[in-house]
């Protein structure tokens, strides 16, 4: 055949690659707005769900979903900032520095499940905190570490070494220089990584469903146990007696992670255009 | 603007300072390579020296042996001794830090931080403890004074120091260097990267400085270090991988007229480098 | 503070005179914060570890009872009858993985070559925000997705209930795309731009310059990326559990249900006790240690890349 024809029909296949990749995004996306958009009523936001088939609204997974995001937020942010902190401007090329990295990527790829596992028998046994927004909080934070420490490590590294070199040369210390000129450079691309762990963690399940629990509660207390929104989801489905229900709550979690990731973008998009 | 007299009319009577660096022997690496020889020079109060050379000759390095920039690249050594004012600083128990504040350095790259005109300049005065808003602005507006660069600026202060353009960037930093008074200042380059009016201003800004701070500048440009500098330094690197060494320094003047090695007046006559 | 310099000096050389010691309050403080932020990285370190020793301590007694053979080479898998073998459902992750692969490696390869090739900016601008926007969908939305929609089109297409490898495939295919997709990507992006140019200006095709010239160039980097989405695809859970079957037998069909080890513990875990307990947990230190293997692969692969170029 003709390399010219060759070439035509490899560049269509391509063409076709990328148009279906956007296709099934644009899916499911319309596919669980069109079906799901009838259903979103203040109702069905602010009240509980109620009788046999979870009639009602679906409020008490919302908030234990955003509480449990919230504090594991709180939980990872410090630690996994400073550990990038020390990857980037303290730790020299070495054993320790390749082990931990290692640690990262691991942490990065172990399947949710195990996490969840590993949550269960640690948080709600062994330390005896049950299935409760704290135990599900601190599972998830063993998810966001690896997201939120890669994102601030780059973040750091991306600061010209010019400006660091201002600092010190005016008497700075190492610290100084840190938390006054580097930190605060990095923050945009720093929270830009902390709002991406942030979704994910509002997208997770097998992690929060052997943590924080299944019953619906309205959970107050970090003690208390709570079912998220990605659980009430999976529960309607696989029991298929609210499917209504299930559309609703699988149209409100998509909002939820879209404004997520569109915040990112949005502040990387932001950073870009500040620093030219 | 000074114009400044061709540099054959220049003095050529040695230089009376008392020495405020003097340095001896000095031997420095990068891990295995061994960077700077036998480099021993005194460098006098109140005066500009200049040390020039082809790119690759070390005196950039040199430059940062002067206030420990080096100490931030893991894998240095130094031999020999520097002293500032009789004092060793690399005696042990001396703070960098401290010694970087006495030993203000300009670079290449206009680095203003990523915050305003204001908070630029007093940055140092708020890292050793200066904390009265008066106090601050009174520090801010005479280091943009002596800087040159206050009328350009004195209306825009809460505007981002990068958004001024090149020249008023570096004098920004020069500005931001003055406020915490340091005894010497190392402009590595400073004129490189920014437009020819700007450099102008640049060099008028060392002549009328150079009576309160001692000035050490790293040049390529042969014109400006005859325009601007009391004494010149001149290093090479003879062969690549070999340590670069301090071949001839002497009134500038003297350097650029009637130059003593044959290296140096190979280079100041543009046969290479 | 970086390290101080190792000097060497004449022993005469007078102390500092005007020169201010390092003050031993700033000594401390660094080395307060330097190792604060030391013991946070170590954080990571210790979480793989401690991750590692809990699921390994209640995961271990699966040696003794229902013993190691009968764990790892047992073909069923079946609470009420005390079976724990993990036969069958070692099968159904190798099923679905393989599936998901065949899926969509092509899909997410053609469009990472898309995106780095052949697309304009605008076009590219579109896309790409898709494949990242893909890969935050959660996988509790791709179950859902697969149940009302993928699996009614299975169940048409191999005449059952449509619960099975096929659809369990399809839906993680769509899943992996984004991780294969973004690192092939940045691969081909780190094939030097003159390659590029000397292959167009020998003539070549638009097609011949990718397949011959890019593609060989980033292989490392795109295998790399099959890599990391197989392991996505293995560890992939409740979208799994969602359209799968989950009934733990060996692959009788496309549409016939199965179960993967992922989904398995899902489904037992909510009644779970003694030893079916502790076999769930035997699952999931065979997880951990299929991921971590696959990481270690990466990491080796990238550092031959590195070694040779």
């Amino acid at each position: 055949m003709d390399k010219r024809w060759t070439n035509r029909i490899a560049l269509g296949v391509l063409w076709l690659c990328g148009i279906t990749t956007v296709t099934i995004l644009g899916a499911v996306i319309l596919y669980v707005f069109v079906r799901g958009v009838g259903q979103i009523t203040p109702e069905f936001i602010f009240t509980k769900p109620h009788g046999v088939n979870a009639e009602g609204g679906i409020g008490p997974t919302i908030i234990a979903t955003m509480y449990v995001t919230g504090l594991s937020m709180l939980i990872v942010t410090p630690i996994a900032v400073l550990a990038a902190v020390y990857l980037a401007e303290y730790a020299v090329q070495g054993k320790l520095v390749d082990a931990i990295r290692f640690a990262a990527d691991t942490l990065a790829s172990v399947p949710s499940i195990v996490m969840g596992l590993f949550g269960f028998a640690l948080f709600v046994e062994v330390m005896g905190l049950g299935f409760s927004v704290l135990s599900g909080a601190l599972a998830l934070s063993f998810l966001m570490l690896p997201i939120v420490m890669r994102a601030t490590e780059e973040a750091i590294r991306a600061v010209p070494k010019y400006i660091r070199w201002g600092s010190y040369g005016l008497g700075a210390s190492k610290w100084q220089t840190v938390s006054r000129i580097v930190l605060p450079s990095a923050l945009p691309r720093i929270l830009t990584g902390i709002i991406l762990a942030m979704g994910r963690a509002v997208g997770e399940t097998a992690v929060v469903i052997f943590t924080m629990g299944q019953a619906v509660y309205l959970p107050i207390s970090p003690l208390d146990s709570g079912r998220s929104m990605t659980v009430h989801l999976y529960m309607l489905a696989m029991e298929g007696i609210n499917m209504d229900a299930a559309y609703g709550t699988a149209l409100l979690l998509m909002v939820m992670v879209l404004f997520f990731n569109l915040s990112a973008r949005w502040l990387a998009a932001r950073n870009r255009r500040l620093q030219g | 603007m000074n114009p400044s007299p061709p540099v054959s009319q220049l003095s050529t009577e040695p230089l009376t300072g008392n020495p405020r660096f003097s340095v001896r022997g000095l031997e420095f690496f990068y891990g295995d390579f061994h960077a700077l020889t036998g480099i021993t020079i005194d460098v006098r109060e109140n005066s500009v020296t200049a040390f020039i050379g082809p790119s690759g000759c070390g005196k950039s390095t040199f430059l940062r042996c002067l206030n420990r920039m080096n100490d931030l690249i893991p894998g240095t050594r130094l031999e020999g001794t520097i002293t500032l004012d009789g004092a060793d600083i690399y005696g042990s128990g001396v703070d960098p830090v401290d010694l970087r504040r006495r030993v203000g350095m300009i670079f290449q790259q206009p680095n203003p931080f990523p915050m305003s005109i204001y908070d630029n300049v007093a940055f140092g005065p708020r890292l050793h403890g200066v904390t009265k808003r008066a106090e601050l602005d009174e520090i801010v507006e005479k280091a943009l004074v002596r800087a040159n660069v206050w009328k350009e600026v004195k209306d825009i202060m809460g505007r981002g120091g990068l958004t001024l353009s090149g020249g008023q960037q570096q004098r920004l930093c020069i500005a931001r260097v003055l406020a915490v008074q340091p005894d010497v200042l190392l402009m590595d380059e400073p004129c490189s990267a920014i437009d020819p009016t700007s450099v102008q201003k640049v060099e008028d800004l060392m002549a009328e400085l150079k009576n309160s701070v001692t000035i050490i500048i790293v040049t390529h440009n042969m014109q400006q270090a005859a325009r601007v500098s009391d004494e010149t330094a001149f290093f090479l690197q003879e062969k690549q991988g070999e340590a670069a060494e301090l071949i001839e320094f002497g009134r500038t003047a003297e350097i650029f007229t009637s130059p003593r090695d044959r290296r140096t007046e190979d280079y100041i006559t543009g046969r290479f480098g | 503070m970086a390290e101080p310099l190792e000097t060497k000096r004449a022993p005469e050389a007078g102390a500092a005179r005007t020169l201010k010691m390092m003050s031993r309050a700033t000594y401390i403080q660094e080395a307060l914060l330097k190792n604060l932020f030391l013991t946070c990285a170590i954080a990571a370190v210790a979480g793989v570890a401690l991750i590692f020793f809990f699921v390994g301590f209640r995961g271990w007694p699966v040696i003794e009872d229902p013993g190691l053979a009968a764990f790892l080479f047992g073909s069923e898998w079946s609470s009420t009858l005390g079976k724990f073998g993990i036969g069958p459902l070692v099968t159904g992750t190798l099923v679905v993985t393989i599936g998901a692969l065949v899926f969509g490696a092509p899909l997410a390869i053609g469009t990472a070559i898309f995106l780095s090739e052949i697309a304009t900016p605008t076009v590219r601008g579109i896309v790409r925000p898709a494949v990242e926007l893909l890969a935050g969908v959660p996988s509790v939305v791709f179950g859902f997705f697969g149940l009302v929609i993928v699996r009614p089109f299975v169940a048409e297409l191999t005449g059952s209930m449509g619960f099975g490898p096929l659809t369990a495939s399809l839906i993680l295919a769509v899943m992996i795309v984004p991780t294969i997709a973004t690192l092939t990507e940045d691969a081909l992006r780190s094939v030097p731009p003159g390659i590029r140019e000397a292959s167009y200006a020998m003539g070549a095709t638009t097609w011949q310059t990718i397949y011959k010239v890019l593609v060989p160039a980033a292989k490392i980097g795109i295998f790399d990326a099959i890599i990391l989405g197989m392991g996505r695809a293995i560890g992939e859970t409740m979208a799994v559990v969602m359209v799968a079957g989950n009934a733990p037998q060996f692959f009788e069909g496309l549409g016939a249900p199965i179960a993967t080890i992922t989904s398995q513990i899902v489904i037992d875990m909510s009644y779970a006790s003694g030893t079916h307990r502790t076999a769930l947990f035997g699952l999931a230190i065979i997880l951990f240690i299929i991921s971590m293997g696959l990481v270690a692969i990466v990491r080796a692969l990238s550092r031959l890349n590195a070694k040779r170029s």
